[in-house]
């Protein structure tokens, strides 16, 4: 006997429009690994100048990063995910954050905290060593502006961040 | 057996900023330490040529970005110098005031990290929450939290908050407690004294020879304060003591920091109740032009002798601007400190000698 | 008092007027002679050199040091001039004090001068194949310096 098997998609009435990366149950499951990812982004040890402080300050008591998930702060890039560029990245130092950035595994983002990694900050005229802004070196995800910039805005960058990563990007 | 050339940073907890050391060692005695600098060298003195005589004043902010107020006064003090303004007496009693809280800030976040270095994580939250406390008040007058330009020639950009002398006082009261919970928990430690005492040991002439100031000169027995030996602004009206001590090793250099905070404590006492009324800033040109020559004035920051030197031809902007960091004179004695040392005393002596790179590197 | 016992070390040296401390001009080639002195005899002993500079004068450079004493307490100012821009030349005083081994690797690397008898004359700022040497008056970088 001759089945005719017909794709129901031609004569259905009205459009499919097909969910990107799977069904249902796939995409379920991928939200759920997003919110667990973006409540645990375990930074990398890399301040060059004064934004450090500010990092330190946000990761002490005061401002806590570490309850947003920020807890384990990695000195190694090997086991880190995020990288917050805070300082100025100068000509001799980009090789060494390429580095970096490359021994990082995937997904690993990057927050460029304040004006110096934004742009090159303060540094940008008549300066012969400065690299003007950390974009050129690697590509990055957040900007926070601010010399340096509060610990409550860097806790909004790092929020944004979160909201990247859960939104699956 | 042969030696071994290991790298230690750029990017590293333990150097306080991106310091790169090439340390040869064999087994785990180090035998030579090389510093690799200019990775944050960000070309500051070349780009002060092109900045005028207000403005390069917030760059040095961010050269030692600890005792920012402190840069900041080295700066105003030079152009007045240079074009004999006088001070008025409340902008100098303010000048003096934010130094010593800029000293005692530095020095926690020096407390901080040291003992983070040395082990121990908890200090580090200690420290901070004090830090805090002082950021809260320089926040109130200044404005900002870590590099205020609030020094301008003349004297300061504003007037002091008016709850700044109730704000100061109670952080007073607060920190005094503190000190001597400080005492117990890191100072009187077996563990902490047997890992500081006669580590990078310096002598006398040694540190006079490599150009040490700062703790780490007093701590051999150099005299050499400059609060006391040519003393600016309301200096020369307090009563101070000079912290000295005569091991020269790590665990002295932290005794002259802590009794540091208690001296700089005693000099917010004595000032924080007599702030003159007046005027906060001296009636200066709108264009500042220094006379041809050279000028050189210095200061005390909390790592040591910070000077700057401008060659003037009468423009607008200096000729050539040179800053002498305390830092890179200190760092200079690391690898003479080290020699022979273990690899666990060199983080130790690092973190002893409170470097902060973009101070060296400018 | 101390210019007299200078002026007999080094005679050929000429006094600045109306300066902030005694500042003294001199040759670049007598620098090494006279820092001896400073540091040996026992009424001068300047133990502590606490600023090495270079100032490019677009004709010719000078080497400034900052001296001063921790016996005495005072101060003086040497300024040596190099006449040569193209063949910058000064004898090196690592021996002498200590601290100018690593100061004078940083004038070397900005300026470009060439320290005699030093044990390791590198650039100390700028990675090791910089071409051209930055704190010059002449120095021309139009990928990296943005100007106003």
């Amino acid at each position: 006997m001759d089945v005719k098997t017909q794709d129901p998609r031609a004569t259905f009435p009205g459009e499919v429009h097909p969910t990107p990366g799977g069904g249902i149950l796939v995409s379920k499951l991928d939200d759920v690994i997003n919110w667990a990812r973006s409540n645990s982004l375990w930074p990398l040890v890399f301040g060059t100048s004064c934004c450090a402080i500010e990092m330190m300050s946000t990761a002490s008591a005061k401002y806590d990063w570490s309850r947003f998930g920020f807890e384990v702060a990695r000195a190694t890039p090997r086991q880190a995910d995020v990288i917050i560029i805070a300082g100025t990245i100068v000509n001799k130092m980009a090789p060494v954050l390429k580095r970096l950035y490359d021994q990082m595994p995937d997904p690993k983002y990057v927050v460029a905290m304040g004006a110096c990694a934004t742009s090159g900050g303060p540094f940008f005229y008549n300066t012969y060593s400065v690299v003007k802004g950390a974009d050129h070196v690697i590509p990055v995800d957040v900007y926070v502006a601010g010399c340096p910039p509060r610990p409550e805005a860097l806790l909004h960058a790092l929020i944004s961040l979160q909201a990247k990563v859960k939104a699956g990007k | 057996m042969g030696d071994l050339i290991i790298n230690v940073g750029p990017q590293h907890p333990s150097t306080h900023g991106v310091l790169h050391l090439v340390i040869t060692l064999n087994g785990e005695t180090v035998k030579k330490v090389e510093p690799h600098l200019g990775y944050i060298h960000r070309s500051i003195e070349k780009m002060c040529e092109s900045l005028t005589y207000r403005q390069f004043i917030y760059v040095t902010s961010r050269m030692d970005y600890l005792s920012s107020h402190i840069n900041n006064h080295a700066c105003a003090l030079i152009v007045e110098k240079g074009l004999q303004i006088e001070v008025p007496q409340r902008a100098q009693y303010i000048r003096v005031l934010l130094d010593e809280l800029t000293r005692i800030a530095s020095h926690q976040l020096w407390w901080g990290a040291m003992a983070m270095d040395v082990g121990a994580i908890t200090p580090f939250f200690h420290a901070f929450r004090e830090r805090e406390v002082i950021n809260d008040i320089m926040e109130q007058t200044c404005g900002a939290r870590l590099t205020m330009n609030f020094m301008v020639p003349g004297g300061c950009m504003y007037d002091i908050h008016p709850d700044f002398v109730k704000s100061v006082k109670d952080f007073m009261a607060f920190f005094r407690s503190k000190l001597s919970e400080y005492d117990e928990m890191v100072t009187n430690n077996p563990i902490f004294q047997a890992r500081m005492k006669d580590v990078g040991v310096i002598s006398k002439e040694n540190a006079i020879s490599y150009g040490c100031s700062g703790p780490v000169a007093r701590a051999a027995g150099v005299v050499c304060d400059v609060r006391k030996l040519s003393p600016y602004d309301v200096y020369s009206q307090v009563n101070f003591e000079e912290a000295l001590e005569t091991e020269g090793d790590c665990f002295a250099r932290y005794k002259v920091r802590m009794k540091e905070m208690n001296e700089s404590m005693r000099i917010i006492d004595q000032l924080i109740d007599n702030i003159p009324e007046g005027d906060f800033q001296a009636k200066t040109k709108a264009v500042l032009k220094l006379p041809k020559g050279d000028y050189y004035t210095n200061v005390e920051t909390a790592r040591g002798d910070f000077g700057v030197y401008i060659v003037s031809e009468g423009a607008t902007t200096p000729y050539r601007i040179k800053f002498r960091s305390p830092g890179f004179c200190n760092l200079s004695a690391l690898d003479h400190m080290t020699r022979g040392s273990k690899i666990g005393d060199l983080v130790a002596i690092m973190g002893s000698l409170d470097l902060v790179i973009p101070d060296i590197d400018r | 008092m101390i210019q007299e016992k200078l002026l007999s070390i080094c005679p050929a040296a000429v006094f600045e007027e109306n300066t902030q401390w005694p500042t003294m001009n001199i040759d670049s080639a007598e620098w090494r002679k006279l820092a001896e002195a400073l540091k040996n005899e026992n009424d001068l002993a300047f133990d502590y050199l606490f600023c090495v500079t270079c100032v490019d004068w677009k004709t010719h450079l000078t080497m400034v040091y900052h001296l001063s004493s921790t016996l005495h307490r005072h101060t003086i100012v040497v300024k040596a001039k190099i006449a040569d821009r193209n063949n910058a030349i000064i004898d090196s005083v690592y021996n002498i004090w200590a601290t100018a081994e690593l100061n004078e690797r940083e004038a070397y690397d900005l300026f470009g001068v060439h320290f005699t008898n030093h044990p390791d004359l590198r650039r100390l700022f700028l990675s090791e194949d910089w071409v051209g040497f930055p704190l010059r008056k002449d120095y021309e970088d139009p990928i990296n310096m943005i100007k106003l």
